[in-house]
């Protein structure tokens, strides 16, 4: 069987030698085009007037776009139609493309890109969440509220009431490989377009859009991307529907890709939020009530920030059985970079929310924080009776709790006691430099909450030669998706990887694909592909069976070969058979996600298979001079189900770890007054470096398979591990905590400066 | 300009490039070589790296902020180059690969080369090595577990062969503008007072992104790298002096046993890769208030060396900083050295910024106190990141001065600070912040005086 076996990931040579393709590296056709976005300088106001003469003068410009130069829809919002691709007289944040230039180089169209004379009627900008709320700018009617019993007559009896706001910054992408795009004209008015996606059906729907024909003349096609995070789910849009604008009007390959700044000035980013939190809970720290409310910076258009939203406040239980709740969620319209998918798409948000509590509630009390944590756990899945409540806020029962063991287990294996006990020395001999620990627990909903979404299709051929060509709508973007699928394969025919072929995505192969996000691409493609995989497998059985006379249950395909009663033939063998016996050897493949259902308006289903589940426990040093800061340890014990690839999935945790730590450290955005982003580049903005990984980082794999029918057993695993590096935030707020008396109340990201500001809190009540 | 290296052990010359071509450009567009990413375009993040031998050894390098002028008489070798001839990789590519030290894959091309040259240089602090190289995917640990797996593989020999590679005498060609190459500094001389309005190019780190970043048309320009005599270093008895195109890892690798408080903010500057290219000379030119360099240099009480055509003056570096963007160099002056006194090393160089590695300083604060018998008898104090320019803080060094040397003094000199410095605020820091650290720096000094831990770098689990 090829599941379950760590290999390394199937482009891993490609990589180290320079030869894998993305889509700037694709050679394009003689006589290509480059493009590049005349952009908004300011936050908000109306164009009164646009002279881009200077523009079309400038070396080497072949043509420039306004909105009225295109030809069909001039949209690329994934979802309300809300998002021009170029300013339709009005603009809302500063970078906001507002015209498109035609270049014969890269250079020449970012040269001339700058040269528009656009005058404009300037209008205040609402920028800040403040602004927005007292001028009411928000997307849908009013905040969305999740209920579970009441909140707030729990909250009021309880022996005990806290109450607080914090802010949670927002985080860049920073996918090393920036967005681009080709397109390339194809007869007929046809278009070939190669996009860096997670979403090629998307693309293809746009693009058939802007140039007003059916999806089936429009293939997108996509081999790789170089990171996506949930930055390519929607944010490619513009660039591949650009491309495919100007290759009509030019007849002409066209590509795009954004210089780095143009990139992080553009595209949208994790949702900015401030969470208010109060909560009644009884001496030993069990939650009574609480409530919260999610005040989510959404940016300029709606993107995809209604279910970012309902999925923070999917997430505001974490681990914890709340016997009342209560969930507010103000969507927020701004004039900044419209927020959008960011891995744990607004589940980490949400998950901080009530992390923060359970912190604030064991300083409070002057309790362990793993012991206030236990005590408010769900339930495990063998003690929870079918009567008893073991429900999330939003009505769904948690039948795979499986916390209670893997918290056990790594306390254990972390030495949690004595580190515990052994920095509480250290700091009592040490003014200057303090130490911290804290635990975090992950629970985290896997399926798409948009419920139709939870469907898959794969394509499979086997050649004569018995060689395969593996084809499903899931794209790579690093994760090992493509590798995890291609073992699923190989093991449903019992053959060799190396007979398997990885193909590039592509939407006239599979049709009607979902994004792959939502931790979902192993899930659902592999389950598809194994369908598909199995039809020609049962249709060759079949025809062997019916030949040697025998039961078609009796046909086996293992170690590269079909066995069936006493025979025995090569996979290759029994591929040019049925061949030869006139036995279709291609088919396709279907799956759609079962039990879930959901209600996002009134809050209750279940909008989960189930849950993947993780903990870690990291250990930090500040200095209380400065607040300089740094990760010492990190243990986490991660829930990937039966894992399909444990190397892969062990990659997913480290890294999802490491993004999530920094996006609660170092990463800070920074805007203006002006509304403009400050941190447009690495220079600026700090993602991790090789020496703000943990010292010490053990991780490990627990190990029960999903109770669930999934894909042999395994959990999703892209998402849950970047809720671990919650840990570190705690740990640093424990450390901080080691100055003075008083709750540090640290907001996120705990940058430097916002530790050293937290000691101050605590140390001297500034 | 006409340029010759050496690319994957092939001769390459160029004629009539343009002086500001980046190297990452030519390889990918004219070249078609395309395994060297652009992942920023401003040498932050390494997917560009690409390693360049000369006499000296490899150095890892940006090729998005390299101009092709730069490589003249180099040799260049990309991730499409290091396989071995025989198709068998590289030890650094076998073991990113056993140990899944790949996830996107589009960062790898540019740590494979770090890793190669690090290798090639038997270099084993990974850490530094390869901070210049971001990576969104994997979290690092799988790619330091490969650099340590390869430690004691054997070197391939084409590194051997770059490092003896030496320009055919015949491709030595006149300059004729508006581009410059001199290869000496009496040339330089020359030509700069001759073209006092071109653009002197020593390392690139900066005047790069002028190109990349500003998308500037330089019309004039002076590349400085071939100008061997400005490349020296003299530690005498007396005095350390650092030719102006000493680069920034020659300025640490000197200072590791004189100043090694110095040498470790060196550490931290920018990264390999930058350092490799950035010089001493050109952080000072430049009158950034932020570059590192200035405020230590100033601590120590260095003599800034400048030359306009036969002429030569010596000033205070201190003095060379008159404003922000302002500096006390004349037309056609140029930065020939500095220097400062050998002196009992009693330095501490404070680089406070978001990120340790890689990342600009917020506030860089350079002490340098002289306690003799219990009294302090000599204080020169700098800070980058609290004014307009690199600035020293002389009411807190006269509120030190001739004071016994206990908490009672620091905590009275902390109060100066306010005299000295008006920071701002900006996407680095808050003015509060800084002016608070900036105090809490000189706490610091004292502390490490009496022994106490202070620097989290130096904390284990």
């Amino acid at each position: 069987m090829s599941v379950t076996k760590p290999l390394p990931h199937d482009a891993a040579r490609l990589h180290v030698t320079g030869t894998a393709r993305y889509v700037d590296d694709i050679p394009t056709p003689a006589g290509s085009l480059h493009l590049a976005f005349g952009q908004s300088p300011i936050a908000k106001g109306r164009i009164t007037a646009m002279n881009l003469d200077a523009v079309k003068a400038a070396p080497g410009v072949v043509a420039v776009m306004t909105a009225e130069d295109l030809p069909f829809a001039n949209d690329v919002s994934p979802s309300i139609h809300d998002e021009p691709l170029l300013s339709d007289g009005t603009v809302n944040y500063v970078g906001q493309p507002v015209f498109l230039v035609i270049a014969e180089s890269h250079l020449a169209a970012r040269k001339a890109a700058r040269l528009g004379q656009i005058d404009y009627a300037e209008e205040t900008p609402l920028l800040t969440v403040d602004e927005a709320l007292a001028a009411d700018s928000r997307f849908e009617e009013g905040p969305r509220i999740y209920e579970k019993g009441d909140a707030e007559a729990a909250i009021d009896a309880a022996p005990r009431q806290i109450e607080a706001t914090f802010e949670i910054g927002g985080q860049e992408h920073f996918y090393l490989e920036g967005q681009a795009a080709m397109a390339v004209p194809n007869e007929g008015g046809d278009m070939l377009v190669h996009s860096s996606t997670q979403h090629p059906t998307e693309i293809q729907h746009k693009v058939a859009e802007a140039l007003g024909v059916p999806m089936h003349a429009v293939r997108v096609e996509t081999r790789r991307m170089g990171g996506g995070f949930g930055g390519k789910e929607s944010q490619g849009n513009a660039l591949a529907v650009s491309c495919a604008v100007a290759a009509r009007l030019t007849g002409r390959a066209c590509k795009m890709r954004y210089d780095r700044d143009d990139d992080m000035v553009i595209t949208g980013k994790r949702h900015e939020f401030r969470i208010s939190y109060r909560v009644g809970f009884d001496d030993d720290g069990r939650v009574q009530g609480v409530s919260f409310k999610h005040y989510t910076r959404c940016g300029w258009a709606q993107d995809l920030s209604l279910p970012v939203a309902d999925r923070a406040m999917l997430h505001s239980d974490n681990a914890y059985l709340l016997p009342n709740a209560r969930i507010e969620s103000h969507r927020l319209k701004t004039n900044t970079q419209s927020a959008t998918a960011y891995r744990g798409f607004g589940g980490p948000q949400g998950m901080v929310g009530i992390e923060r509590v359970m912190d604030h509630i064991a300083h409070d009390l002057g309790l362990d924080p793993v012991e206030v944590r236990k005590r408010n756990y769900y339930a495990a899945k063998s003690d929870a009776a079918p009567q008893s409540d073991n429900s999330t806020p939003y009505g769904m029962q948690v039948e795979d709790f499986e916390l209670h063991g893997m918290t056990e287990r790594l306390l254990e294996t972390s030495d949690y006691a004595a580190r515990k006990a052994a920095i509480e020395q250290w700091n009592a001999e040490n003014p200057i430099v303090k130490k911290g620990i804290a635990f975090a627990p992950v629970k985290f909903g896997i399926s798409f909450t948009l419920t139709h979404l939870n469907q898959a299709g794969a394509l499979v051929h086997v050649y004569q030669d018995g060689s395969v060509h593996l084809n499903h709508g899931g794209t790579e973007m690093g994760q090992g998706l493509f590798q995890k699928v291609a073992q699923v394969a190989a093991s449903r025919f019992g053959i060799p990887l190396e007979l398997v072929k990885i193909t590039a995505t592509d939407t006239a192969k599979v049709p009607n694909t979902s994004a792959t996000a939502a931790s979902s691409g192993s899930d659902l493609n592999g389950m598809a592909v194994k369908a598909a995989c199995d039809t020609i497998r049962d249709r060759m059985a079949e025809f062997l069976a019916e030949r040697h006379q025998a039961e078609v249950s009796d046909v086996t395909f293992s170690d590269g070969h079909v066995e069936v009663g006493e025979a025995r033939y090569t996979f290759q063998e029994a591929a040019a058979m049925a061949y030869q016996g006139r036995i279709s050897l291609s088919a396709t493949g279907f799956y759609k996600t079962p039990k879930i259902e959901w209600d996002r308006i009134k809050g209750h289903g279940r909008p989960f298979f189930y849950f993947a589940y993780g903990a870690s426990i990291t250990e930090v040093a500040i200095d209380t001079l400065t607040g300089e800061n740094r990760i010492l340890r990190t243990d986490i014990l991660h829930d990937a189900g039966a894992s399909l690839n444990p190397a892969l999935d062990i990659g997913q945790v480290e890294g999802g770890y490491v993004q999530g730590a920094g996006w609660l450290t170092t990463e800070e955005l920074v805007w203006d007054d002006q509304g403009r982003l400050r941190t447009h580049a690495p220079s600026t903005y700090k993602i991790p470096a090789c020496s703000d990984r943990p010292d010490v980082f053990n991780v490990a794999l627990w190990d029960e398979q999903n109770r669930e029918d999934t894909i042999y057993r395994s959990k999703a695993v892209g998402e849950p591990p970047f809720m671990l590096g919650i840990s570190a935030w705690l740990a640093l707020s424990n450390a901080v905590a080691a100055c003075g008396d008083a709750y540090p109340a640290i907001d996120a990201p705990a940058t430097a400066e916002e530790v050293w500001a937290g000691i101050r809190r605590v140390r001297d009540g500034i | 300009m006409d340029i010759t290296f050496l690319l994957n052990g092939e001769t390459v010359e160029l004629e009539g490039v343009s002086p500001t071509a980046t190297l990452l450009d030519w390889l990918r567009e004219e070249r078609h070589l395309r395994g060297t990413k652009e992942g920023c375009n401003e040498g932050d993040c390494g997917a560009c790296t690409v390693m360049v031998s000369d006499a000296d050894g490899a150095k890892a390098l940006n090729s998005c902020i390299l101009f092709l002028p730069q490589l003249h008489g180099m040799a260049i070798r990309t991730v499409e180059g290091v396989a071995n001839t025989d198709g068998s990789l590289h030890p650094v590519q076998d073991a990113m690969i056993e140990h899944h030290g790949s996830q996107c894959g589009f960062c790898t091309p540019g740590f494979v080369m770090s890793m190669t040259a690090a290798h090639a240089n038997g270099a084993t602090d990974h850490d530094t090595q390869l901070a210049g190289n971001l990576c969104r995917c994997t979290g690092y640990a799988p790619i330091i577990r490969a650099a340590e797996a390869c430690e004691d593989k054997p070197i391939p020999t084409w590194v051997k062969n770059d490092r003896a590679f030496v320009l055919p005498e015949a491709t030595e060609t006149a300059d004729d503008g508006p581009a410059y190459a001199p290869t000496s500094s009496d040339e330089l001389a020359a030509v700069y007072a001759a073209n006092p309005d071109a653009t002197i190019i020593a390392g690139a780190t900066d005047v790069g992104l002028w190109v990349t970043k500003q998308l500037r048309d330089l019309n004039s320009v002076i590349f400085l790298n071939r100008c061997d005599d400005l490349k020296t270093v003299e530690v005498t008895d007396t005095q350390v002096r650092f030719g102006a195109m000493v680069d920034m890892n020659t300025v640490g690798d000197t200072l590791s046993d004189l100043h090694p408080s110095y040498a470790e903010m060196v550490r931290r500057y920018a990264s390999v890769q930058v350092r490799h290219a950035a010089t001493i000379g050109g952080n000072i030119a430049n009158g950034s208030p932020i570059g590192d360099n200035p405020p230590a240099l100033i601590a120590l009480g260095a003599t800034l060396h400048l030359r306009q055509g036969d002429t030569r003056r010596d000033l205070l570096l201190e003095d060379f900083f008159i404003d922000y963007g302002k500096q006390d160099r004349r037309p056609g002056e140029f930065v020939e050295a500095v220097s400062f006194p050998r002196q009992p090393d009693t330095l501490k160089c404070y680089k406070l910024s978001k990120r340790f590695d890689q990342d600009i300083s917020a506030v860089c604060g350079c002490l340098n106190i002289t306690v003799s018998d219990g009294t302090v008898t000599d204080a020169r104090i700098a800070f980058g990141g609290m004014a307009g320019i690199p600035k020293r803080a002389t009411t807190v060094e006269a509120a030190l001065i001739g004071q016994p040397w206990t908490a009672q003094t620091i905590v009275d000199a902390m109060t100066k600070f306010d005299d000295d410095f008006t920071p701002l605020t900006d996407m680095r820091a808050s003015a509060t912040y800084r002016l608070e650290t900036a105090r809490a720096m000189l706490e610091r000094y004292f502390a490490e005086s009496q022994g106490q831990t202070t620097n989290v770098l130096e904390v284990s689990a």
